[in-house]
């Protein structure tokens, strides 16, 4: 989720001289480029070798380099002229402005285009001398839908060790084999998944869950569009997103849940459309938009206007207001939501933090982070269990959106007790969808995670082994013994995380800090705070627990946690339109899997 | 960008501002006679928003110190600063992804005065105001602020 600076939070401006400096060294190595290879325009969109579903409607655009005349420009779809085979005319703009005014060059948008007719279309863009030429694939989908509902599970950042650690943690192991078996441990892992970007091998949840929600790939930081070169964040081309297709082809309900702000990137991925997932205001209009039937997870700031004390809007719009005079129930905490559960209105918007929820270990254990502000939120499971009683009422079927957020939000500050208390709750959202789809087998389960993080389990640290380093009390191969967790109350979660032989677990990257061995029970770890040259420096905050040890950081020093891994992520199905789903998958062809287990592309009849 | 020099911050100061606010304010707030502690700002928190302290209502107008970290500011440049409860570990200006908790004080200054270390614990004084207001220059909006304000470290 973390990315460096460079794009802004709330669409603050800000100066950044090495960021400028590097745009124009960039600007002057892309002339460069230019003067000496000719012969290609800046991009067309969507990119080579996009995949569409045929019927949805998405934004063409061709960029040139510098100023064309609007005469010297074609644009031929499979060797004949664009608008023949489109049936509609692209807008020209004659200069494209950047920063400062810029002039950036000429383009053709052509926005809503739709393809009925499957097959390759090959697009080709030439003015003067230049030319560019992308092949895109059109498909269709299964006439008739083979599932009637699917539930789609994402542990943000769910990487493999996660899902070992909670193994180990929520039912132990003895003589190397494991005490029990995880909930997801028994949905077949069907594919591996390719997270990568449009732009760079590495990746964030804004544009791995929108690859999921659209089919095709994006950006880091974008949703639901291309990143074009034009600095305004909602004006990039657009695809559909899932929840748009359900809206334009079922009469299915849509259901989010997250315990993140409901506006943050992977919720927002479902239905939200900006090259900025920083752009949450906006975004909550976008929710409002495509109105999600049933919406739970935190993030209420945002729906509140900008005169109510605790909002982040710049703006007087009451979304609070909207959504209930849109016939939504509205719940705020634990009670309420159980309220709602057992009420007969069929939309519900479930608001239970201003900003993203508190995770398990605090909740329901340790009662830190903001829980004393907002004592009553229920967790993951409740709001899964709620969502799909409100779904499942309607005939025609639904799709299901559940985020383990914090998975990753934990995943960053290298706090990894808390990231895998929030992967054995999210394990348990897992049992919830698996027992649904048990009494409901017309159910596709996906579970997945948007992307990895650098982490891995190597044995275990032990207190009672000799000495004060808490270094040496690092127990690895036969030295590591099995961790000593228990869970007296058998509720799935270890009774305490401080036992005297704990998971030792480590990122293989992060910003300078003290590694301390030890759960951080006070509160989530600040590995890192920056100082006056924007460098993030290890929080000497944790200098003086005891044993703890300095680790120089490996990744640059603006960057203020760990980072996500690009890694494959494991992806597992069971149930109807899962044969779709197998072998090495890039994480927009999911979605084509998803889109022909509703029929959301059947030839038009 | 950042003129002057500024001392690093001590490990007494660290584990002193983790340790506690009430600390700090005793240090700070020689110009004030009033201070607010983070705590101290709001009565109530929820979903549907928060509630100002009947402090917050009885002090508006009145110079007040308040004790807390200086997060890195928008532009060295700008006006005003946010001031936190905890040091941030995360840029909010900078970051996508990150957001300010729901219980800032933006300190708009009187005086130029050089910044200190970011997430350094300081004393800020100023003339407090409650109340959303959209800063002309950035759009930021904020709900407390300390008007010709001016502070010391601690």
């Amino acid at each position: 989720m973390h990315v460096t600076c460079g794009f802004y939070g709330s669409g603050e401006p800000t100066s950044n001289d090495e960021a400028s400096r590097m745009r124009k060294l960039l600007l002057a190595l892309v002339s460069a480029t230019m003067l000496s290879g000719m012969a290609q325009a800046a991009a067309i969109y969507p990119l080579d070798r996009a995949t569409v579903l045929a019927g949805s409607p998405f934004d063409f655009k061709v960029e040139f380099d510098g100023v064309v005349k609007p005469e010297d420009v074609k644009v031929t779809v499979n060797g004949q002229d664009y608008e023949t085979v489109f049936g509609k005319k692209a807008e020209f703009v004659a200069e494209e402005k950047g920063k400062e005014d810029k002039v950036l060059g000429s383009a053709l948008i052509l926005r809503g285009l739709t393809i009925a007719q499957a097959g390759h279309y090959k697009i080709e863009a030439t003015a003067g001398d230049q030319h560019k030429q992308v092949d895109w694939e059109v498909y269709t989908t299964a006439a008739t839908p083979k599932a009637k509902n699917i539930i789609f599970l994402l542990g943000d950042g769910l990487s493999v060790a996660h899902r070992t650690g909670a193994r180990i943690m929520s039912k132990g192991m003895a003589d190397g084999k494991a005490n029990g078996r995880l909930n997801m441990d028994d949905v077949p892992p069907v594919a591996f998944i390719g997270t990568s970007s449009t732009h760079s091998i590495a990746t964030d949840s804004a544009n791995t869950m929108s690859a999921y929600m659209t089919g095709h790939k994006a950006r880091v930081n974008a949703l639901g569009v291309y990143a074009d070169r034009t600095p305004d964040s909602l004006d990039d081309p657009k695809v559909e997103t899932m929840g748009e297709a359900l809206r334009r082809q079922t009469k299915k309900s849509i259901g989010i849940v997250t315990t993140a702000e409901v506006e943050d990137a992977t919720p927002a991925a479902v239905v939200s459309h900006t090259r900025k997932r920083g752009d949450k205001a906006q975004i909550v209009g976008m929710l409002y938009d495509v109105k999600p039937d049933v919406l739970l997870g935190g993030g209420s700031a945002y729906f509140l206007g900008k005169d109510v004390p605790g909002s982040k809007r710049k703006d007087d719009k009451d979304y609070i207001a909207l959504f209930k005079d849109a016939g939504y129930a509205l719940a705020t905490d634990k009670v309420e939501l159980d309220a709602a559960a057992g009420s007969n209105q069929d939309k519900l918007l479930g608001l239970f933090h201003t900003g993203n929820m508190d995770v398990t270990l605090d909740r329901e254990f340790l009662k830190k982070g903001t829980v004393d502000k907002f004592p009553n939120q229920p967790g993951l499971v409740d709001m899964t269990r709620t969502a799909l009683d409100k779904l499942s009422k309607n005939p025609e079927g639904f799709f299901l959106v559940v985020e383990g957020a914090s998975i990753d939000k934990m995943s960053h500050p290298l706090d990894w007790d808390r990231a895998l208390v929030e992967t054995i709750e999210f394990d348990k959202a897992v049992g919830v969808a698996r027992e649904f789809a048990t009494r409901n087998p017309d159910t596709l389960i996906v579970v997945t995670g948007d992307h990895t993080h650098g982490v891995a389990i190597i044995g275990t640290v032990d207190d009672d082994k000799p000495g004060t380093e808490m270094r040496e009390k690092v127990g690895t191969y036969d030295n590591a013994g099995f961790p000593n967790y228990e869970d007296k109350d058998g509720d799935g979660y270890p009774d305490r995380v401080d036992v005297s032989r704990r998971l030792f677990m480590a990122a293989n990257n992060g910003p300078d800090h003290y590694e301390t061995f030890r759960p951080k029970l006070d509160g989530v770890f600040v590995p890192a705070i920056q100082n006056e040259k924007k460098e993030y420096v290890a929080n000497e905050a944790y200098k003086d627990v005891p044993g703890a040890v300095f680790v120089e950081g490996n990744i640059p020093r603006d960057e203020d946690t760990g980072v996500h891994a690009v890694d494959d992520i494991v992806l597992q199905a069971a149930g109807p339109g899962v044969e779709g789903l197998t072998g090495y998958m890039e994480q927009s062809d999911v979605y084509r899997a998803l889109a022909d287990a509703f029929a959301l592309g059947a030839p038009k009849k | 960008m950042i003129a002057g020099k500024i001392p690093p911050l001590s490990r007494r100061r660290a584990l002193q501002a983790m340790a506690g606010l009430p600390l700090l304010l005793a240090a700070g707030g020689t110009r004030a006679k009033e201070t607010l502690g983070f705590d101290e700002l709001y009565k109530s928190f929820g979903v549907l928003g928060l509630q100002f302290s009947d402090k917050v209502k009885r002090l508006s107008g009145q110079s007040v110190s308040i004790g807390g970290f200086m997060a890195p500011p928008l532009k060295a440049e700008a006006a005003f600063f946010v001031l936190t409860e905890i040091p941030m570990s995360l840029c909010p200006f900078c970051s996508s992804d990150a957001d300010w908790p729901d219980n800032i004080v933006v300190v708009y200054l009187g005086a130029k005065q050089t910044f200190v270390q970011y997430n350094a614990p300081i004393a800020a004084q100023g003339t407090l105001e409650f109340g959303p207001w959209t800063d002309p220059e950035t759009g930021f909006v904020s709900q407390l602020r300390l008007r010709d304000a001016s502070f010391d470290t601690v």
